[in-house]
């Protein structure tokens, strides 16, 4: 019997002119993990929301169809009574957590199903012991990171044994550290409990290695339903924007797609076509050493030896200097707590550091990570210029008169962007942006990278994101304890590491320094040629 | 000024002996108004506040009730007019008339601030030192949904304050003129909407719409701890001490038309046995971590 059958549903929301979900059909049976891929509103959280139960019951809307959880009907079923038999992660840990103590938090969905203080008591210690967070059970959940909350969050929801776990993008707002600490948790879990989990992700190459079942929905219907190698190869056909870097570099000479590093390096290395290559050896080229602004005489952003002392606490930044030309554009990398957003809050003067000096040949305009916070007007067409809003892909005439918060994450982003862009008497000698990518699927990244690439200011991005650092930066500042622990061509910092590493680089073990597959293709093809060429 | 457990005797005792124990020191300050019972009242919390490594704390909380306490002196010394003693003849004044100060309504405008800022100061010890998780289980059985929406108010009110740093960073970084006010607020109102949706639909995937009562297996019994004992002992003893002094007016205290406030053997006595009573369950530090 199948824990999740959806049967032709099809679910509007209230007002919405077209169907979030449409004629969705699927069964997930007990214990398995199903991967849900697709671009921002292809319809993933709405099917979360409809196995739930919040679809139609909390969201209201029209609702078609059949859909059984755990052999209950969720017409007849809310939220409420479903719980018992699904748990849910979403997005955001900070929304979901709302006692003040983790164990309260753990026992609150049991008591909301009248469990007995001696089930609650037993339930919670397993849960915490399960994911690893006994030692938080008394800490108040204000003083929790990102990371602890989701899986605070997850033991919340795992805490009723529920026979299905939703997961919705719970690593966006993680950095990759927590998120992939939490892929590996789901991994275990899905072994230990006998939990189907279904979960909804951007970034498919942390979870497809692992899953038995990739789901990718367009346009609000499933267009695909298969195994992930199959998934991997419909998708280098099909929708190459849901194609992971690994399977596209397989792909691209010709083989059959794998999923993930490990298959992946094992399929190349089967066919004879690993490069053993140092990619820092003497003679082997920087692909990435294309930056023909660094050498420039002029600096567009200069920190001198800044320091960042917090009173009574400890050093955010220490002793960092860095100069930044016109025109390059520099990614700025490490783990959480590394110093990065507070850098950017000094280059653009929203603070003053305790030691040293920060200097700019302009202004610098500063977009924070979260987009929403730089939304204040009734109308898109009163939050900037048309210049600026055509500089950032939104000069449609047609979107002038739409809400700001109507617009999609990514177009939100791009409309913070060009509020920040806009200033006709003082254009931005330097723009720096705070984790854009949260949460953005892999066109919307390409886009922004694209975006940035036109800028004629200098381009300063802290992200976590190797992908995207690799489609647009010129130079990787890295961060460690509030200092620049490295500072090098993208393929000097990308192509050697295994954390701060794209997925092309992982496989290929940084050969010919190719952090892209198109790279990683090209350094193969030469490596065959030579080898063809040594054995004639 | 949020609960945070840390190790210390008060914090080791359950939820409902450290309510216990707060509103016996809160009866206190309403019960007597003597200045020395306030003071041995105001000396007990300030001594609790330190034994349970919460001073810092207490004092952000004094410094703002402070002003309270000089505000309401300062109207009483205004308004009251009782008493024989004048100290300083203000003429006519707008609104308050003639206006003559006197030592009897100062005193007595002092007493009230005192007692304001000891029922704060009750109420600051309870916030940092009693777990409002435990309280929300105490009072769950009388009314869940209530109890839990009080919690969710308090937790929110960090996440909010997050956001509106967040906001005025943002908007630090707004080329132009800054928006105005009633731009700034509709933003402020759905960005707290936007919240307090996603909260809610956390709320219903956690099966709060269909709460249910407990059943009735086993309950887990918490041992009393040597802690629970101590100030449940303590709470009882300050309570009675202050129903004991007012009833038998051990502290008296009057000030009109003239000060009389005498300390006499007995009144000594309840002050420095609500001191002691106060203090001692803190002496004892084994089990006090968790």
């Amino acid at each position: 019997m199948s824990v999740l059958a959806l049967e032709h549903v099809t679910y509007s929301y209230p007002g919405a002119s077209a169907p979030a979900i449409a004629d969705v059909s699927l069964e997930i049976g007990p214990g398995e993990l199903v991967v849900l891929a697709g671009g921002s509103g292809s319809g993933k959280s709405t099917l979360l929301r409809a196995a739930n139960g919040l679809v139609p019951h909390f969201h209201g809307g029209v609702f078609a169809g059949r859909a059984t959880v755990a052999g209950m009907d969720t017409r007849e079923h809310g939220p409420g009574a479903l719980a018992a038999a699904v748990g849910t992660l979403f997005q955001d840990p900070e929304t979901q957590v709302v006692m003040g103590t983790v164990r309260a938090e753990l026992a609150l969905p049991l008591e909301n199903q009248g469990e007995a203080p001696a089930a609650v008591a037993r339930a919670v210690e397993e849960a915490a012991l399960a994911l690893g967070i006994a030692h938080l059970l008394d800490r108040p959940t204000a003083e929790l990171s990102g990371g602890e909350l989701q899986r605070v969050a997850l033991g919340a929801a795992l805490a009723g044994r529920p026979k299905l776990i939703l997961l919705d993008e719970p690593t966006s707002q993680l950095d990759p550290v927590a998120g992939d600490e939490l892929i590996a948790l789901l991994r275990r879990l899905n072994e230990d409990f006998d939990a189907a989990i279904v979960i909804a992700e951007h970034r498919l190459e942390r979870c497809l290695g692992f899953a038995d079942r990739a789901i990718a929905m367009r346009g609000g219907r499933v267009v695909c339903d298969a195994a992930p190698a199959e998934f991997l190869a419909w998708a280098c056909d099909a929708a190459p924007e849901l194609a992971t870097p690994g399977a596209r570099l397989v792909s691209g000479l010709g083989l059959a797609p794998v999923a993930g590093v490990k298959a992946a390096r094992s399929t190349l290395r089967s066919r004879g076509l690993l490069p053993d290559v140092d990619p820092f050896a003497r003679g082997a080229s920087d692909r990435r050493d294309r930056n023909p602004r660094r050498r420039a005489e002029e600096s567009a952003l200069t920190l001198d030896r800044v320091w960042h002392e917090i009173d009574r606490g400890p050093a955010i930044l220490r002793g960092v200097s860095l100069r930044i030309a016109p025109g390059e554009r520099v990614a700025l990398m490490g783990r959480n707590g590394a110093g990065k957003s507070t850098l950017l809050r000094h280059a653009a003067g929203l603070m003053r550091p305790t030691r040293g000096k920060t200097r700019s040949s302009g202004r610098v305009a500063l977009l924070l990570q979260n987009p929403t916070d730089y939304l204040v007007h009734e109308r898109i067409a009163q939050e900037a210029s048309p210049r600026a809003l055509a500089t950032v892909g939104l000069g449609d005439p047609a979107l002038a008169n739409r809400h700001p918060r109507d617009l999609s994450g990514g177009e939100k982003q791009r409309l913070a962007l060009a509020i920040v862009l806009d200033d006709p008497e003082r254009q931005a000698a330097v723009v720096c942006l705070d984790e854009p990518t949260r949460g953005m699927d892999r066109r919307r990244k390409d886009e922004l990278a694209a975006l940035l690439c036109e800028l004629d200011a200098a381009v300063l991005v802290a992200t976590h994101d190797p992908e995207f650092v690799a489609a647009f930066a010129h130079r990787v500042v890295l961060l460690g304890e509030g200092a620049v622990i490295a500072d090098g061509s993208p393929t000097q910092i990308l192509a050697r590491g295994t954390y701060f590493a794209t997925e092309t680089a992982r496989i290929l073990g940084g050969a010919g320094g190719a952090l892209v597959p198109d790279e990683g293709v090209a350094v193969i093809s030469s490596f065959r040629t030579a080898e063809a060429q040594v054995s004639a | 000024m949020t609960y945070r457990r840390r190790a210390s005797p008060l914090h080791a005792a359950r939820a409902s002996v450290g309510c216990a124990y707060c509103a016996a020191l809160a009866l206190a300050t309403l019960l007597l108004s003597g200045p020395l019972a306030l003071g041995a009242v105001v000396v007990s919390i300030a001594g609790a506040a330190v034994g349970a490594g919460v001073a810092r704390e207490l004092r952000r909380a004094a410094l703002l009730a402070l002003p309270l306490g000089l505000l309401i002196m300062a109207v009483n010394m205004l308004v009251a007019q009782g008493g024989l003693t004048v100290i300083a003849r203000l003429g006519h004044l707008p609104v308050f008339g003639q206006t003559d100060v006197t030592l009897e309504a100062t005193v007595y405008g002092a007493v009230l601030g005192l007692r304001a800022i000891a029922l704060i100061l009750c109420g600051a010890l309870y916030t940092v030192a009693v777990d409002p998780d435990e309280v929300l289980a105490l009072f769950r059985r009388f009314s869940f949904h209530s109890a839990l929406t009080a919690t969710l108010a308090t937790r929110m009110v960090p996440v909010l304050a997050r956001d509106a740093r967040r906001l005025a960073e943002a908007q630090r970084c707004r080329p132009g003129p800054p928006p105005s006010r009633a731009q700034l607020m509709r933003a402020t109102t759905s960005g707290v909407l936007d919240r307090a949706l996603d909260v809610a639909a956390a709320l219903e995937v956690r099966g709060y719409g269909a709460a249910r009562r407990p059943s009735h297996g086993r309950r887990v019994r918490r041992p009393w701890s040597r802690h629970d004992f101590a100030f449940a002992a303590s709470a009882v003893a300050i309570g009675g001490l202050a129903v004991a002094g007012r009833v038998a007016d051990l502290l008296p205290f009057q000030s009109n038309p003239s000060l009389y406030a005498p300390v006499g053997v007995g009144g000594a006595a309840v002050a420095a046995a609500l001191l002691l009573c106060a203090l001692l369950p803190f002496a004892d530090r084994r089990g006090i971590e968790r």
